[in-house]
């Protein structure tokens, strides 16, 4: 266990409180006292940035909520009332747009760290499997809250995205109209959908506290990818890595705020500033860019069934991967094979995303397959197999002995 | 009373019994319970009352199309060319991803009254495009036929055909 039994109640009331709710005590031992391998890098400070993009949603989002309405008739009208009469409404909206992209840039790095240092291995499958629901909550809850701007895109993506459940047999059609609440996307879906948007931060909030907790007991990995065996292999949270969190949180709002106030639009759809037009879909409709490797992966499949189903299992698989990868050693930095077919995963990620934002016709659809092939060969053959055949480096003996020897023997 | 097992065992099933009976029952009664929680969000009485729309057709030449709306769907009224027609009719059904003669989509050879909404994922195709002079879905590519067949592309079904009547020469009712 990683909790320092170092709370000790400094008066009358907190020595009070102590005995009756430990609340103070286990803040103390989660966020202060929590033992930290002493050579986490700057890929670990995403964890805090995630919570930072989490409650800046939620604080944009609630005031948004005190202006927006949830009508098919009213809702654009009233995002363009937020844009030009409430008071800062702009900057809210804006900080609440850019700030979706921004959680999922800051979520997309966080795994890619994690894929990369194998933090996803024996302790820690739950932490793991705890940020796959996350990251599906975040999916889910993003693609609700684009669609109560209720503009040409937004309609248009709740269109073919609840379309996608249409494609189950015998109940596909049923399940539609129920989520529906008519025969097509409509005022009653809108209301819904903004209820639900309001509702699933929540869960989250409640994720990432479980997710927080399953980090706390077995404790954080690190570059390294090796245990921690010592008292001089970690620091305390407080102040080491509150003052790294912070300056990279200080660091990642400077780019959330070139965004902000230099180009809010640029990672939107100029057709989502057109009104809803259940009549007319626009010529080319794309998803946000966070979402266009699984909408690539959606159409490399020459079947509607088969095509929701891979683009559900793209994210599925990302459960089973403590079990699909079965190596010992963590970190990719003492496996020289694995590192390759990383990096060449992240190509394949980065490339199903190019592809998703163009027209599914001739080299594209073919690259597509190509790439979302590769995307599941990666999780079902690569792994697998590198388990078995690679040969990995030597590891350091300790967390400490690379930092506290100088440049030592095994450190990199 | 041989042994233990005989006393205790009849005991532990009867008990056995009346928890899953317990069970049964309160499971049956929870999802009572919760059906009206679910069904709320199924089309209620204002959305099912809009079930059919009048259209008068006589303004609409030889060529032209227009979209109405019915049930918040749009729908597709052609007024199709001899050419398309032609077309439609002498397709063989070996061609077709979802056989279904031209004669069986239309009650007037004419007129094509169809569902405007793609059997893909939803989108509303555009009309007189694609590689069968049908229709295009821009969304994701599917190609229906001058009779609104799926011809290519990743669409499972033709365009749906609404249930309509013409209630005179000039008059059609949809729904």
């Amino acid at each position: 266990m990683p909790h320092g039994e170092s709370y000790e109640p400094r008066n009358r009331f907190t020595a009070w409180m102590d005995a009756r709710l430990p609340l103070l005590r286990v803040m103390h031992e989660s966020f202060l006292t929590y033992p930290t391998p002493r050579n986490l890098n700057y890929w670990w400070t995403f964890g805090g940035i995630l919570t930072f993009c989490l409650a800046v949603q939620m604080i944009t989002g609630i005031i948004l909520a005190m202006h927006y309405v949830p009508h098919a008739d009213l809702a654009f009208e009233s995002v363009q009332h937020i844009m030009r009469d409430v008071n800062y409404g702009w900057l809210i909206r804006y900080v609440h747009a850019c700030g979706a992209s921004m959680f999922f840039l800051a979520a997309y790095i966080h795994m890619f760290r994690s894929l990369y240092y194998g933090s996803y291995k024996p302790p820690r499958e739950m932490l793991w499997i705890l940020g796959v629901v996350i990251i599906f909550l975040m999916i889910v809850t993003a693609f609700l809250g684009y669609v109560l701007v209720w503009g040409q895109m937004s309609f248009w993506a709740a269109t073919v995205i609840t379309n996608l459940l249409g494609a189950f047999p015998l109940i596909g059609e049923a399940v539609k109209e129920w989520l529906w609440g008519g025969f097509a996307v409509g005022n009653a879906t809108l209301n819904r959908f903004f209820s639900l948007h309001y509702l699933l931060p929540f869960v989250i909030v409640g994720m990432v506290a479980l997710h927080i907790w399953a980090l706390h007991i077995p404790g954080n990995n690190n570059p390294q990818g090796i245990d921690v065996r010592q008292g001089k292999d970690t620091v305390p949270f407080h102040p080491y890595y509150t003052v790294k969190d912070l300056f990279a949180v200080s660091l990642f709002a400077l780019l959330f705020s070139y965004f902000v106030f230099y180009d809010p639009e640029a990672l939107g759809h100029p057709d989502n500033s057109i009104k809803a037009n259940p009549l007319q879909t626009p010529p080319h409709i794309v998803p946000e860019w966070y979402l266009l490797p699984f909408y690539a992966i959606l159409r490399a499949v020459p079947s509607k069934l088969g095509g929701v189903l891979i683009m559900f299992a793209s994210i599925g698989i990302l459960f089973f991967l403590p079990w699909l990868d079965r190596a010992k050693t963590r970190s990719a930095r003492y496996r020289p094979l694995f590192r390759q077919f990383f990096f060449l995963f992240v190509i394949a990620c980065l490339g199903l995303g190019y592809l998703g934002a163009q027209t599914p016709e001739g080299a594209h659809l073919i690259l597509a397959r190509i790439l979302t092939f590769y995307y599941f060969a990666h999780f079902l053959i690569v792994l697998p197999l590198l388990s078995v055949i690679e040969k990995p480096l030597p590891v350091p003996k300790s967390i400490n002995a690379p930092v506290l020897k100088g440049a030592g023997a095994a450190a990199q | 009373m041989s042994d233990m097992s005989d006393s205790i065992h009849p005991d532990m099933e009867r008990r056995d019994f009346l928890y899953v009976a317990t069970g049964a029952v309160g499971a049956v009664g929870a999802a009572f319970a919760v059906w009206p929680l679910i069904d709320q969000m199924n089309p209620d009485k204002s959305v099912l009352a809009l079930a059919s729309s009048q259209i008068d057709i006589s303004p609409i030449a030889v060529g032209q199309s227009i979209t109405v709306k019915w049930r918040g769907k749009p729908v597709f009224i052609r007024h199709r060319t001899p050419k398309e027609i032609a077309e439609a009719e002498k397709t063989p059904l070996s061609d077709l991803r979802d056989p279904e003669k031209d004669q069986d989509r239309v009650k007037k050879a004419e007129w094509l009254i169809m569902v405007g909404i793609c059997t893909h994922l939803g989108c509303v195709p555009l009309g007189q495009r694609g590689d069968y002079d049908g229709w295009f879905c821009p969304c994701h590519g599917s190609h229906y036929d001058t009779s609104g067949r799926i011809r290519k592309g990743p669409a499972p079904k033709n365009l749906a055909i609404p249930p309509y009547a013409f209630l005179n020469q000039t008059l059609l009712k949809i729904g």
